[in-house]
Parts: structure tokens; sequence; C-alpha cells
């Protein structure tokens, strides 16, 4: 009776797994890896090509128009635009991930400045000061650069021009030990990494 | 029979000759000189520790190679024999004038009695080639009796591993007790002032470095010149994952240290912050911290990246993961109180239960067995103190008491001594100290140092 049932048990089984094979292709293979770009469609077929799959839904965002980019902005290095960074830091109360109403004002210039380069795509670093463990601040960091990203995208900004990053305590600004370094030490600082 | 000895240990040494610390991997190989089943423990005076002597070993050939090994195995021995404070170890400068033994017949004992030692260690090395051979006793000084007797070639480039060798093993055949000696350290250290490049302002790379239980021989481990941090030892003393900046974005490597291969990226971070990877106790599985879901909790995978789960579900920061000894468990900090304090949730995310009550409390460590405890990092003023906390009771000792900020505890091995940083000297250090609180001992002093890991 037993082994009735578990033979007979085995074959649907088996049958199942040869049904659902295709389905479940990709839960048999976790490690992903980039595919190899697709060969480019022939130029006489183009007109019988398939149709594009369908974009996938993206959150409407409003986009300039026409960036309006300063030619001396334009011109200059990634290095050069972030040694007189137009995207100024945020800066945070002791243990708290929090913008402050004068971060806001911050934030909303920066989004100005994020606004006319659209084409830019920046990290978001959030920092502590040396008075938290090194291991928690890593995750206070995070929260801090994510707070900025929060408020850059209910302004219009795309999430997908925006990384974040917590250095935690790791890379202090101010290397001192007192109230003014650690100041300027709690704080979301911007780099563009491309434009 | 000691030549194969010796060709055995040279061929495994030539195999890993792509790392310098390769040598480190291979005990030395050893051999018993009698059969294993005589066995003498040492005892002292009722009520006292056994009083152990170490004088130099003798170098059996005249370079100044042998000789200067004789004397490093002789004391790093003795401070190996002294680190556990299982024995009371006498200090080498006063027994100097006792007459080095050229054969077995000629030790004086009555010297040693009347010194008042218990046990005494007695070796010799010799050259053969690019080897050591050392022979090592151990006596008995009350009966004249050998209690171990072994003989050791290895690479002659690192005496000290001889010592560390042969103190473990006369730990495990006198007390039945896990020596450290041969286990080593891991962290993260700016010593080398190397600018991070592509930032605009001053940032100091940090690299992960390796050194003995004791301080000796540091070594740099990554040259990716940027941020790395929280290295943690695999089980098996044969990995090292740890957090890396190398991609911009925080991701978890793994670096196979006895191999010349690149660390494995097991995670493939697209974006997300991936940290503070610790090893499940069997070496199978990781749990680490990350924001791939919004915020950030803690996940265990396997050690390949696949099968993630994810273990907490609060909107507060769920972070730094330790794993209970059995593996079962995974203790971690979380400020959903409204500030940090420590946690210990099921591995299957149930049964959740809050540790801690104090004002700021981090880095848990959960011990080795036989203790059940955990460090961690506790605010007790302007800085951190070191504390830790017996599960079973519920009690709570202090370790340091604030000097300095004192930070990110972790344990050796046998669980008998604790590692952490501290910032009591001016710049960040490593420092050892016992579960005790007794016997502070500094490892480091070049640059900052910090999240030091013991290995297994």
């Amino acid at each position: 009776m037993r082994s009735r049932w578990g033979l007979s048990g085995l074959i649907v089984l088996l049958a199942f797994v040869a049904l659902s094979a295709g389905a479940c292709h990709k839960k048999v293979s976790p490690e992903t890896r980039p595919l190899p770009p697709p060969p480019p469609p022939p130029v006489a077929a183009a007109p019988t090509k398939p149709p594009a799959p369908a974009e996938p839904v993206r959150v409407p965002a409003v986009v300039p128009p026409a960036p309006l980019v300063e030619d001396r902005v334009s011109s200059s290095s990634l290095d050069e635009i972030n040694k007189n960074s137009p995207l100024k830091p945020v800066f945070f109360d002791y243990d708290s991930a929090e913008v402050s109403a004068e971060g806001q004002k911050t934030l909303d210039g920066n989004a100005e400045v994020l606004k006319k380069n659209a084409s830019w795509v920046f990290t978001i670093e959030g920092h502590c000061d040396e008075r938290g463990t090194a291991e928690y601040n890593l995750a206070l960091g995070e929260r801090r650069a994510v707070a900025a990203r929060t408020y850059l995208v209910s302004l219009g900004i795309l999430a997908d021009r925006i990384r974040t990053v917590s250095y935690g305590k790791e890379f202090p600004f101010d290397p001192g030990h007192n109230e003014a370094a650690w100041a300027a030490n709690r704080r979301d600082h911007f780099v563009v990494t491309q434009k | 029979m000691s030549r194969k000895t010796f060709l055995l240990a040279t061929s495994l040494a030539a195999g890993c000759a792509a790392l310098a610390i390769s040598a480190d991997a291979q005990a030395p190989a050893s051999q018993q000189q009698q059969p294993p089943a005589v066995s003498i423990t040492i005892t002292g005076e009722p009520g006292a520790l056994p009083r152990y002597a170490v004088p130099d070993f003798i170098a059996l050939s005249n370079d100044s190679e042998t000789v200067e090994a004789a004397k490093t195995i002789g004391q790093v021995l003795w401070d190996d024999l002294n680190f556990e404070r299982e024995f009371d170890m006498i200090p080498r400068d006063t027994y100097a004038s006792i007459p080095a033994a050229r054969s077995l017949g000629g030790i004086p004992f009555d010297r040693w009695r009347e010194l008042g030692a218990d046990g005494l260690v007695i070796g010799t090395v010799q050259r053969q080639g690019d080897s050591l051979r050392v022979e090592v006793r151990l006596f008995g000084v009350k009966a004249g009796q050998s209690a171990f007797g072994r003989e050791y070639t290895a690479a002659a480039s690192n005496p000290r591993f001889f010592a560390h060798t042969v103190s473990d093993e006369i730990f495990q055949t006198q007390l039945a007790l896990r020596g450290v000696a041969r286990t080593k350290i891991a962290f993260v250290s700016d010593r080398d002032g190397i600018r991070l490049t592509g930032t605009v302002e001053s940032r100091v790379v940090k690299e992960v470095y390796i050194c003995d239980y004791d301080g000796a021989t540091q070594r740099r481990l990554t040259v990716n010149r940027t941020l790395n941090i929280n290295p943690t030892w695999s089980p098996n003393g044969r990995s090292i994952a740890f957090t890396s900046y190398i991609r911009g974005v925080p991701d978890i490597f793994i670096a196979n240290i006895y191999q010349a291969t690149p660390p494995e990226n097991p995670l493939h971070g697209r974006g997300e912050e991936n940290f503070l990877p610790v090893w499940s106790p069997d070496g199978t599985k990781l749990a680490f911290q990350s924001n791939r879901d919004g915020n950030a909790e803690i996940y265990v995978m396997n050690r390949d990246g696949s099968g993630i789960r994810r273990i907490t579900n609060h909107p507060a920061s769920d972070a730094t993961p330790t794993f209970s000894p059995s593996g079962n468990q995974i203790a971690f900090t979380s400020d959903r109180s409204g500030s940090p304090q420590i946690y210990v949730v099921d591995t299957d995310g149930l049964n959740l239960r809050a540790m801690t009550h104090e004002s700021y409390c981090d880095r848990p460590t959960w011990s080795p067995a036989p203790y059940n405890e955990i460090a961690y990092s506790a605010r007790t003023g302007p800085g951190f103190d070191i504390k830790v906390l017996d599960i079973a009771t519920g009690e709570r000792r202090q370790l340091t008491f604030g000097e300095g900020s004192n930070e990110s505890p972790g344990y050796s091995a046998n669980g008998r001594h604790i590692a952490f940083s501290s910032t009591r000297t001016g710049k960040r250090q490593l420092y050892t100290i016992e579960r005790t609180g007794k016997d502070l001992r500094q490892l480091t002093k070049l640059g900052n140092n910090q999240t030091p890991d013991w290995s297994k």
C-alpha cells in the first residue's frame, strides 16, 4: 500500500517537475549574471520585428523640458564640479537622521541645481560624528542618506539618479574632537558621479 | 622518519608560497617521542598554580639564525604559557645562571627544585636546510620525569610558530585547555596613510590586516586602496569576510587568505548596502546587515550568496548581527525602542527579546561555548566601555572603566579573552583583556586600528 502510493506519488511529482520546469526556471538558478547584449536587429527585417516588450511602469516625474546647463558647469570635469559643489551638504542633530527645516532649505536648493542638470547622477553620503559606535553609525549614516533621498524624490528628483552610501564615522570631515568638529561631521555629503 | 616529515613540511610550504603568510597555515609537523598513554600532570603546591620555567632553547647549530631562533622560541613560549595564567611562570632572568643541559641525563634537577619550579621546558633547535628541527620536553621537576616530548620540523622563517604550537600542545595535554597561541586577529588599519583618490577632501584608506594573538607579525591582507571595515574569520581560519567600498557602495567580500585568488563577492550588490558579515558556527552561512528592502535589517545567506533569508522586519534599524554558538540564535543591535539596544532572536525570526535597557549598547558578540555570554560596547559617559552580559543570569560585568572610548569586542576561540579597540592612548588601538577584566595588553601602535576579530 505504502509503496504503491510512493510510486504513483513519485510519478505525479516527476510530471509536476517536468511541467513546471520552464515556469520555475528562475528559481533553479538564483545566481544572477548579466546577459550578453542582444544581437542588433537586421535592417531589412525591421518592419516585421515583433513589438517591443512593454516598458516597465515608471512613476511620472517632473523633468525639465531642456536642461539649462551653464557652459561653465558642462565643460568642467566631475572633480571640478565636486570641488566647488553646487550641491550643498545637509547637517544633522546628534544621533538624529531627521532633515531639519534648514536642511530642507538646503535640499530645496540642491533640487533646483539637479533639475537644471538633469543628466547628473549623484551619491548621497551619510556621515556621523565619532560619539557613536563604529558599527551602529553605519546604520545611522544610512538613515541620514536615505532621509535626504526621500526628500529629494518628493521634490521630483528621479530616485534612480540617486545612490546612497553610509560611511558611518569612518571619514570625518573635521578630525577634531569637539562640538564644532562633531557638528561638521554629522552630514549628508553630495558627490556627482556622472554628468 | 624525521627526514620524511621534513620533506612533507617543506613541500607544503612550497605549495603555498604564493602568500608569505602561508607558512603559518601549516603547523610544524610533530611526532611524539613517547607513547601517548604516559600522561603526567604537573601540579603545584596545594592551592597554588604549578610553577613553570622555560630557559633558552639550546641551539645545536652555530649559525646566527639558529641561535636567534632558539632565543626567540624560549621567550615566546614563556609568554604563550603565561597568557592563560594557569601556570605561575617564573621570570626568566632568575634562572639565567642555571647551566643549559646538553643531554637529557645532564639536567640539574636539584637546581630547578631549589628554584621552586614544578614544570621545566627544555628544548633544542637544529638547522636542517631551510627548516628547523625543534625538540621539546616538559619535565615534572619533583620526580625528574618527562611529561611531554615532541619534535617539530617546519620552515625556519617563523620560529615564533614553533613556540605557539608547543604552548597549545602543553595546554592541551596538561590542562585539556584549548590555547590561543596559534590564533590570529584580523582588524582594520589606516597606518599606511594612503589618500583615497577621487574625493575632494582628504580621506585615508583603511585596509584589512592580520596579526598573531599577541600582536606580533602584523601583515596587510587587502591592497585595494579604499575603505574596508569589519573583517571576520571563517570558523576554519582560511577565509575572512569583510565589508569593502571598492565599488562605491559597501558590499560583502570573502578573502580566501591562503589562495592567490581575488576575493569572492557573494551578493554582487547592485546599489543596496550590505555590511557587517559574520559566519555561522559551521561556516556554511553568513549573517549580515542590509538595506535591500529599504532600511537596515538582518539577513542570513549561504556562503555563496544564495538562499537569502530576512530575519528582522522593523522600520527601525536592525544592525550588527552575531550568531550564538549553536547557530540557532542571532543577537543584534536595534534602535526600535528609541536608542540602540541588544536583542536576541531565533534564526527563524521568532522569539525576539530585548537583552539590554541601557543608554546606548552596540556590537554584540556572542561568546563561544562553554561560556554563554554576550560582550558589547555600552555608553558609560562621553565614551563607551566593554561590558559582558551573562545570558543565563542576566548579570552584567564591566571590563573597561572610562579610559578612552572602548568598542568592538571580539572573543578568543576558548572564550577566555576579548579583543577590543580603545582610544585610551590617543589614537584608536587594539587591546586584549581576559573575560574577567584582568591582564590588559596592547597589540598595535601604528596609525588607527579598529574592529578586531579573533580567529576560531
